[in-house]
């Protein structure tokens, strides 16, 4: 029988769910709405010297970075695994168009996260 | 010769006939909102490396009445998604047991549901900068 | 005479390979107690309607296994599902989802039997073990890791409520996956190589999407849902080459 190569991408799945399943509701709610609404929260939350002084942290950049790319590790394989149930026969293909998204984000917000410098 | 002559009934619609796959369904979508949610923070680093001036547009962004629709929308999404994590959760773990009794699976799920009401209170509370 | 006999609408999806082309509905009226189940129900309309439906049963107590059918849209053991929970409307008998229909409510359960056979479902001790020996001894909480596992009656309901087996016909499946977990769980088995295969393969445990209806519907509280995904860990464990550090004492080939 085919040995499955899942293992590799349900870690990431899993290491994303159980982030975004404690941090993904709060960090929409504050990022998404509470912040650009102003209410119940003070108005330089995330203002420009508080976000870059973030990201030039090294805890900063861990935390972004472990963030946008679990999150987007997790969504990749559902959305992966959701195409078959939605009768799209999906193959190699569309792996790697899901997976390579996901690994292209890393890369680049890591990236990113070194040019912002310390 | 045989007189048989199975018959295969098509899978076609198949989340439309039960009210449990809608369910598995719309927890499966919670992932495109998460997936945009990531991208618009991707979005909001690389803003944020180009300077104050790219990265406060970023934020006017944010301000948009149908971003803010999105991120509502979203955070039912997301939170399914969280609910629903924690119910399963226990189904990846062997039988625990304390005292020589089995620890009920709704137990181990309210640790999950505890850790992440924690975990937004704490996050709440860093950002506001108590 | 307490009350007036009730008679409730049956539609039972018909399939007659010798004269159908497809499946069709056919409607009956069965007269029932608060006390009728939908076997019974389906005995009556054999009995004095119509004597050319075909169906499964067996030990009308819900432990043989032979009865499962989709009763309105929802996988059940017919002869412990009653009428009285549908009237005054009516109800839809049809054969087990994600199986090919043979007849009526008959379908073909060759590719489960396989399954079946494929994950090794005995014993497998490391070395075997002499009269000498004397008997294994399992504590309350070692026979808690597969008790649960080994009440499985082969009912396939677990297979009817899988959408992943219905789209990929070729994966192992709950019920066969809770089995293998049964004996891996045993701690008087070491077979986790024997079965490593199946466990790890595409069609093995990772074909499962964690719909969680299999357990749902299970008619002996099996949760072969948890089976699979505690498997999954084990699995990973295994893939990255760290379970054999986990296994109480190594595993038999």
């Amino acid at each position: 029988m085919k040995r499955a190569n899942e293992p590799v991408f349900w870690s990431l799945f899993g290491a994303g769910g159980v982030l975004s399943a404690l941090l993904g509701p709060i960090l929409i709610l504050i990022t998404g709405i509470i912040v650009p609404t102003g209410t119940g929260m003070p108005p330089d939350a995330m203002a420009y010297p508080r976000v870059l002084a973030l990201a030039q942290s090294w805890c900063g950049k861990a935390a972004l970075l472990a963030v946008i790319s679990l999150f987007l590790w997790h969504a990749v394989h559902r959305i992966y695994h959701s195409l078959h149930d939605l009768g799209i026969h999906a193959g190699a293909g569309a792996a790697a168009v899901c997976y390579g998204f996901a690994l292209v984000a890393t890369l680049a917000t890591a990236y990113l996260l070194l040019i912002i410098g310390f | 010769m045989s007189a048989r002559k199975p018959y295969v009934r098509p899978m076609a619609g198949w989340w439309r006939r039960n009210p449990v796959f809608m369910r598995y369904m719309v927890r499966e979508a919670s992932a495109v909102f998460l997936a945009i949610y990531a991208v618009s923070l991707l979005v909001g680093v690389f803003r944020l490396s180009q300077g104050a001036a790219a990265y406060d547009a970023w934020l006017a962004a944010l301000r948009n009445p149908l971003a803010i629709f999105f991120h509502g929308i979203a955070l039912l999404a997301v939170g399914y998604h969280a609910y629903t994590w924690w119910k399963v959760m226990p189904k990846t773990l062997p039988m625990l047991h304390v005292g020589g009794r089995r620890i009920p699976e709704i137990t181990l799920s309210a640790v999950g549901w505890a850790a992440w009401l924690a975990a937004s209170l704490i996050v709440y509370a860093l950002v506001r900068g108590l | 005479m307490a009350d007036a006999e009730k008679t409730i609408e049956i539609e039972v999806l018909r399939y007659r390979p010798e004269q159908d082309r497809e499946p069709v509905v056919q409607t009956y009226q069965v007269p029932f107690t608060d006390d009728t189940s939908v076997l019974q129900g389906l005995q009556y309309i054999k009995d004095y309607l119509d004597g050319t439906v075909s169906f499964r049963w067996s030990c009308r107590m819900a432990i043989c296994g032979s009865c499962g059918m989709m009763i309105d849209g929802k996988p059940k053991l017919s002869c412990k599902t009653f009428l009285r929970e549908y009237y005054p409307g009516k109800l839809r008998v049809e054969a087990l989802s994600h199986f090919p229909i043979e007849r009526d409510l008959v379908v073909g359960i060759d590719d489960f039997i396989g399954k079946l056979e494929s994950i090794k479902p005995y014993i497998i001790p490391r070395e075997a073990r002499t009269l000498e020996q004397g008997e294994y001894l399992q504590t309350p909480a070692q026979r808690d890791q597969y008790e649960q596992f080994s009440s499985c009656i082969n009912c396939l309901l677990c297979y009817a409520a899988c959408p992943q087996y219905g789209l990929n016909p070729g994966f192992i499946g709950p019920a066969a996956l809770a089995l293998l977990h049964r004996y891996n769980a045993d701690s008087r088995d070491e077979g986790w190589e024997a079965r490593r295969e199946v466990v790890n393969a595409e069609d093995g445990v990772w074909r499962c999407m964690l719909v969680g209806y299999c357990s749902e519907v299970c008619p002996k509280a099996v949760d072969p849902a948890h089976a699979i995904n505690q498997n999954k860990v084990n699995s990973t464990l295994d893939y990255f080459g760290v379970l054999k550090f986990l296994l109480p004492k190594g595993a038999a080939k």
